[in-house]
């Protein structure tokens, strides 16, 4: 898989640190000396470039305009199923009048979740990623185009609820403040350690329906165990979204934040 | 599980990294890096990359992924060490402030252009 033995191996390596000029390129991608010829014959042009570069140049950019906005941007994440607009629909009737919030809801198709959210009285703009590819996430750019849907003046919080997966969204910048990631104790307790990534990312756990334990051989500390050992240190608040049983810890731990940076 | 929209980007910026000079080159073989968390599904990414290069520059390349490994690094008792599990905690100190130095990477490090003349060289 690497070099061929026998290649010319004269490129600087991207994590190559005995170079003192390793980084002196610039992120650009510089002209000179980029190319050398390979043994085969072939040329060999540098490039050490990110894949997903065009995604964090908008996230940064949505990051400008949700400063100059003074928003808190959350971005919620999540498996499918695990009560995310449920529990959207409840923080949001906590948090408002008095922190001024709006949504972004990605789904792949289907308006159910705008529908149930726009009964909070927040503005809420929908996107169907079908519209663009039948995407499993959320780029910046996508959230780029839903802002022209949404006053950042008028708001203190932006929540932007995903895609439901937890693989892809943890790739995604989207110029975001927060990550929290919902799981529910009706998936399995292995989720964290299947998707390691996306716990990794995030700022927080909500560990949702907790009212159906009694009914379940859900091991609790085993599931804490792996956040912690994924995590070490985030919170994980075991909430109820049917109930509201947890939500106090949750909504001022959201409440912190939002006041961290907006000021209120 | 966007492994399409990833080889897209692989295409335009390999396109975008033949010098103005070399107009017209073919891509022979682009050498990607990719961390073991980033979540790319290399035999994914060979299918749409296929696919999707059709008609361009990179069309006909090899894709090389290299695989980077989650090496972690203790700030407290600055032990460097690969992990096999999602565990980020250090086995000796027991700290939890650990920095990720790599296994997120999704690069691409170089590519090789199609010479004309000599370009059989053995596939690995």
């Amino acid at each position: 898989m690497m070099n061929l033995p026998g290649e010319k191996h004269l490129l600087l390596r991207h994590h190559d640190h005995s170079h003192g000029h390793g980084h002196g390129h610039g992120h650009d991608h510089g002209r000179e000396d980029v190319f050398e010829t390979t043994a085969g014959g072939g040329r060999r042009i540098k490039v050490v470039r990110r894949v997903l570069d065009a995604n964090d140049v908008t996230a940064a950019r949505n990051r400008e305009l949700f400063a100059a906005g003074n928003v808190f941007v959350l971005n919620m994440m999540s498996s499918p199923g695990s009560g995310k607009t449920t529990t959207l629909q409840k923080t949001l009737a906590r948090l408002m009048p008095d922190v001024r919030a709006a949504v972004i809801v990605g789904d792949i198709c289907t308006t159910n979740d705008a529908d149930r959210l726009a009964a909070s009285g927040a503005p809420v703009v929908q996107i169907n990623t079908d519209q663009f590819g039948g995407d499993c996430h959320l780029a910046a750019h996508v959230i780029e185009k839903a802002l022209d849907g949404i006053d950042l003046e008028a708001i203190d919080l932006l929540i932007v609820e995903n895609i439901g997966n937890l693989v892809c969204p943890a790739e995604f910048d989207i110029g975001e403040d927060k990550r929290v990631v919902v799981l529910s104790v009706t998936e399995g307790e292995d989720k964290p350690a299947k998707y390691p990534l996306m716990f990794r990312v995030c700022d927080a756990t909500l560990l949702n329906k907790t009212d159906l334990l009694p009914y379940l051989d859900y091991d609790l500390a085993e599931v804490e165990k792996t956040i912690a050992g994924i995590k070490p240190g985030m919170p994980v608040f075991k909430i109820s979204a049917k109930t509201e049983d947890g939500f106090d810890a949750w909504i001022d731990w959201l409440r912190d934040q939002v006041r961290d940076k907006v000021g209120k | 599980m966007h492994e399409m929209g990833i080889a897209l980007e692989v295409i335009r910026i390999a396109g975008q990294s033949i010098p103005p000079e070399l107009e017209g080159a073919q891509i022979a073989k682009i050498n990607l890096k990719v961390g073991k968390l980033a979540a790319v599904v290399a035999d994914s990414l060979r299918f749409c990359f296929e696919v999707a290069s059709k008609g361009t520059p990179a069309e006909g390349a090899r894709l090389v992924i290299e695989e980077i490994p989650v090496q972690l690094r203790c700030r407290g008792c600055g032990r460097t060490w690969t992990a096999q599990e999602p565990v980020f905690v250090c086995q000796d100190c027991r700290s939890t402030e650990v920095k990720m130095i790599s296994g997120r990477e999704l690069d691409i490090d170089t590519i090789e252009l199609v010479d004309g003349e000599n370009d059989d060289e053995p596939s690995g």
